[in-house]
């Protein structure tokens, strides 16, 4: 394997992994605001599913030669990345529905196209991942259209989520860099550009979301003749603030997982120990 | 200390053991315990096997000491010696009678 392949690999698994640790904090916030018992319990099978996520894709880090404790070292130290999305803060029931609906919608996307990964280990739990995913978007599918058939308020929540999280979700898919310009097109380790995925996310879910009555804060976002979507240029340098830690719940998430590492290394010494 | 397990897994009865990845436990009964969470609790699989990374004996070299190639279907030169027979055919007087 070459060392640059490896090295870009690497990180780009860390940073997927990261990812779906850090993905739970958000929504873990609500388990217990959870409007009905079985919200509770499908949130928390979300929840429990992206954690199984994390660790499927720390162990193909692993076998890459970065160990899992420098791994999340580096995370809660600030030295390794995790997507845009989850550095915001959740603030409503809205919020959950949009993040499992239209974020999961967006990283099904990109996972999709992982699923044709040069490396194999890494394609392979893709399957895995993608098939929970698939769970997640119509669960929140459901919590949306229970809510915009709600009253109004409920209605509301919704809306108000959506003209939060629409930035963040043009953000998601990364700077419009030309497919065969971005080294990991070049190494196959992704397969698809970015501008190409964001317009798969456009062309698949802005009409899901205006058939419900909703809007999106972009005046200028249509879809032109030719079948490309038109937007607003997302503001590149503030993705790049956001996931250097800079974004609007970065220092509080990170700190967080700092805590639960440090309240949980008893439960590896325990189970260490028992089989030992 | 802790072990590397591979997990296979098989999607129903008569269908094959797949490869689906690998999770690491401090033991055999841990890791019975993981494997059952990460790839059997949405009823995917019907039968999961965990074999420590270190009992798998890897071969990956198949070199060809005696260059023995005419057991490989790339040791045949099909392509050329069929194309030297056509031309040779093509440039051969007509048949008798056509």
């Amino acid at each position: 394997m070459p060392d640059e392949y490896r090295k870009r690999l690497t990180k780009f698994v860390e940073m997927h992994a990261n990812s779906e640790l850090m993905g739970v904090l958000p929504e873990r916030d609500w388990i217990l605001r959870a409007p009905t018992l079985q919200r509770k319990l499908a949130l928390t099978a979300k929840i429990q599913d992206e954690v199984g996520h994390a660790q499927l894709l720390y162990r193909v880090v692993e076998d890459l030669g970065k160990p899992r404790e420098a791994c999340l070292d580096d995370l809660i130290a600030g030295r390794s990345k995790f997507h845009n999305v989850f550095h915001y803060p959740t603030r409503t029931w809205g919020d959950v529905g949009v993040i499992a609906w239209l974020v999961d919608a967006a990283a099904i996307i990109s996972q999709k196209a992982l699923l044709k990964c040069s490396y194999a280990p890494y394609a392979r739990i893709m399957r895995k991942i993608c098939w929970e995913e698939s769970f997640h978007i119509l669960h929140g599918r459901d919590v949306i259209l229970t809510l915009v058939t709600g009253t109004d308020g409920q209605r509301e929540l919704v809306q108000e989520a959506l003209d939060r999280w629409w930035e963040p979700l043009m953000m998601f898919h990364g700077n419009p860099i030309p497919a065969d310009e971005d080294p990991m097109v070049q190494w196959r380790i992704k397969s698809q550009g970015n501008e190409e995925a964001r317009q798969q996310f456009l062309e698949g879910y802005v009409s899901q979301v205006w058939e419900l009555g909703l809007t999106l804060p972009d005046p200028k976002l249509r879809r032109a003749d030719d079948g490309t979507w038109e937007y607003t240029e997302p503001d590149w340098d503030k993705l790049t603030a956001v996931v250097s830690g800079h974004g609007p719940a970065s220092a509080e998430r990170i700190a967080f997982r700092r805590l639960s590492r440090a309240e949980v290394e008893w439960v590896s010494r325990a189970v260490l120990a028992e089989a030992a | 200390m802790t072990a590397v397990y591979e997990v296979f897994r098989r999607e129903r009865a008569g269908s094959a053991m797949q490869h689906a990845g690998s999770i690491v436990a401090p033991d055999e009964r841990f890791a019975e315990i993981y494997a059952r969470e990460q790839y059997g609790r949405r009823g995917e699989s019907d039968a999961l096997w965990l074999v420590p990374r270190e009992a798998v004996n890897e071969i990956g070299e198949f070199v060809d000491e005696f260059d023995l190639k005419y057991r490989r279907v790339d040791g045949y030169s099909i392509k050329e010696r069929l194309k030297e027979a056509r031309e040779r055919a093509g440039a051969a007087p007509a048949q008798p009678g056509g």
